[in-house]
């Protein structure tokens, strides 16, 4: 199979989505988010403690999985400024195809830039983040 | 085109590869495995050359022109009509609607004749198992104008199921049949000619959804006895943007415009317009003239070689499939129909059908992934997304094969 596929689906990717490490919905939370691809159906769900802890249960391909796992590594301890910012570097990464250092395991992901049609899968946990941390800012 | 029809020759499908330019196209530096037919069929030689041809020597629009080349674009456009109309065994050439795809049809049918001949509550019934194209413009019509829409099921093999069919029956409510001739999903074929007894006997027409089927197996809508019979030119070879409603002359001419403006009236003043005769009183607009004859040349294409040899590649390529797919560990086939065509959807414990799919691209392997436009079906079918391979005339045992290598090497990158 051609390198570019084992870019795409690299051990980390792979070791992700079969057994992430923040997945479950845990028993309290201050906001979760959802996003849904209705064009196939994979679905995100993100619970947000405060402090910046992430948990997520993602029902979809290996792409969002492992999105939502290394996402929710990678914003632990961040604050939601930091968190849209580091959402807005890494939907540059992955439409760009160029890994930005500053976002570590998040860049075994820059290979999504080449499949137009799967930028979505990595890019929905995100935005389900998104949409929790929205709530956060209107009720505190 | 003509020695082919008039030979006896073997099917030769090396040599139809040939008539298909795409073909040799290559893809991440891989020889193109195309298998997406079901969601639209390549094209060959003579449909690209009449497409062409048309509109360097003879275009212009038609039933409109004075002049010498609007008469011959009009003849061209009209003789793609005849062929339609031989094709499925139409009585008369007047059966035959030019539309834009089969989602078009639907929606005429389900306008001009679901408003009028249907009253509230009347009842229509459609499977478990139609695309959306198929149940959407019955559920707007439902909303609209206050008919009933009732869900038969299938069995779990994703064939109908009669009983369910025959309780969805049983008030005499029930004005019309719309179902599927072939599962875009579970390759089923259903029943045509019984379903068709079947809904007369109980006083409703019948709709047929022929999109898949017509690829695969030559349809006589006078020995079906069928009411409406609908289908896409892409996916039969030809072009986009041309489909084909079959509709029974005394229906039609029951049926009120569904489009209106030029082409589809009789006569026109400030204050009124009367209609057309059928088929024009449903062709509103200038018509998809390049597209319609590129049809009838996809059609004369596959006349040529011939719905049963054609029936009998795919019915080998199919038990092939299957037999190989069988083989993969943890690989689940949708569906397991007695009489199936080769539309196989899968999925795989350890993959994503999506992942599969992009896996499988990179190996030049072209498959559709998703819910496959029947969200529904999927759920009835307890998955969420699932991966297909779908075959055509030019399908060959090998590609098969090297989709179950590219299986096997996703498995392994999974495992």
């Amino acid at each position: 199979m051609s390198s570019t596929v084992q870019e795409l689906y690299q051990a980390l990717i792979v070791e992700r989505s079969k057994a992430p490490r923040f997945a479950g919905r845990p028993e309290v939370f201050d906001a979760q988010g959802r996003g849904e691809n209705a064009m196939c159906g994979d679905r995100v769900q993100v619970f947000w403690q405060r402090g910046g802890v992430v948990h997520h249960e993602a029902h979809g391909c290996a792409i969002l999985t492992a999105s939502a796992d290394l996402m929710a590594q990678a914003v632990a301890g961040k604050s939601p400024a930091e968190v849209a910012a580091m959402r807005g570097a890494f939907e540059e990464v992955v439409t760009s195809g160029r890994e930005d250092l500053a976002l570590g395991d998040l860049n075994a992901l820059a290979g999504v830039a080449q499949y137009r049609a799967r930028r979505r899968c990595a890019t929905l946990p995100w935005a389900a983040l998104e949409e929790a941390l929205r709530e956060v800012q209107v009720h505190g | 085109m003509v020695d082919r029809k008039m030979s006896t020759r073997a099917f030769n499908v090396s040599e139809i590869r040939k008539d298909f330019p795409i073909l040799t196209q290559q893809v991440h530096g891989r020889k193109l495995v195309f298998l997406d037919s079901a969601a639209s069929a390549q094209k060959p030689r003579v449909v690209i050359d009449a497409m062409v041809r048309v509109m360097e020597m003879q275009y212009a629009n038609v039933h409109r022109g004075l002049h010498w080349m609007s008469e011959r674009a009009s003849d061209a456009y009209e003789a793609a009509r005849d062929k339609v109309a031989a094709f499925l065994n139409a009585r008369a050439r007047e059966e035959i609607v030019f539309t834009r795809n089969a989602t078009e049809s639907i929606n005429l049918v389900a306008y001009s004749y679901g408003r009028t001949a249907l009253r509230p509550g009347d009842a229509v019934v459609v499977s478990e198992m139609e695309h959306h194209a198929n149940l959407v413009p019955w559920q707007i019509l439902r909303d609209a104008h206050g008919v009933e829409l009732r869900i038969a099921k299938i069995t779990d093999s994703g064939e109908i199921d009669w009983e369910s069919l025959e309780a969805q029956f049983a008030d005499g409510k029930v004005k019309l049949l719309a179902m599927t001739h072939m599962s875009n999903v579970l390759g089923s074929y259903t029943p045509a000619e019984r379903l068709v007894a079947f809904a007369h006997a109980r006083g409703a027409k019948v709709l047929l959804d022929g999109c898949q089927a017509i690829v695969h197996r030559a349809v006589d809508v006078q020995a079906l006895d069928v009411d409406f019979y609908v289908f896409s030119g892409h996916k039969l070879y030809g072009p986009t943007g041309i489909g084909v409603l079959y509709a029974k002359r005394e229906i039609l001419e029951a049926m009120p415009p569904f489009l209106t403006g030029g082409e589809m009236i009789e006569s026109v003043s400030y204050e009124r317009a009367t209609w057309a005769p059928p088929p024009y009183r449903f062709e509103a607009g200038t018509p998809a003239i390049i597209e319609t004859i590129g049809l009838g040349a996809a059609i004369d294409y596959v006349q040529a070689i011939g719905l049963d040899a054609i029936a009998a590649h795919e019915r080998e390529l199919t038990g092939h499939g299957l037999k190989m797919l069988a083989g993969i560990e943890g690989l689940r086939v949708l569906g397991s129909a007695q009489d199936r065509g080769g539309v196989l959807t899968f999925t795989m414990e350890d993959a994503h059908a999506h992942d599969i799919a992009t896996l499988l691209d990179r190996q030049g392997i072209a498959v559709r992934a998703g819910r496959h436009c029947a969200e529904p079906l999927m759920g009835r079918m307890g998955v969420s997304a699932a991966a297909r391979a779908s075959f055509a005339l030019y399908t060959t045992v090998e590609e098969i094969d090297a989709l179950g290598e590219g299986l096997a090497r996703i498995k392994q990158i999974f495992k």
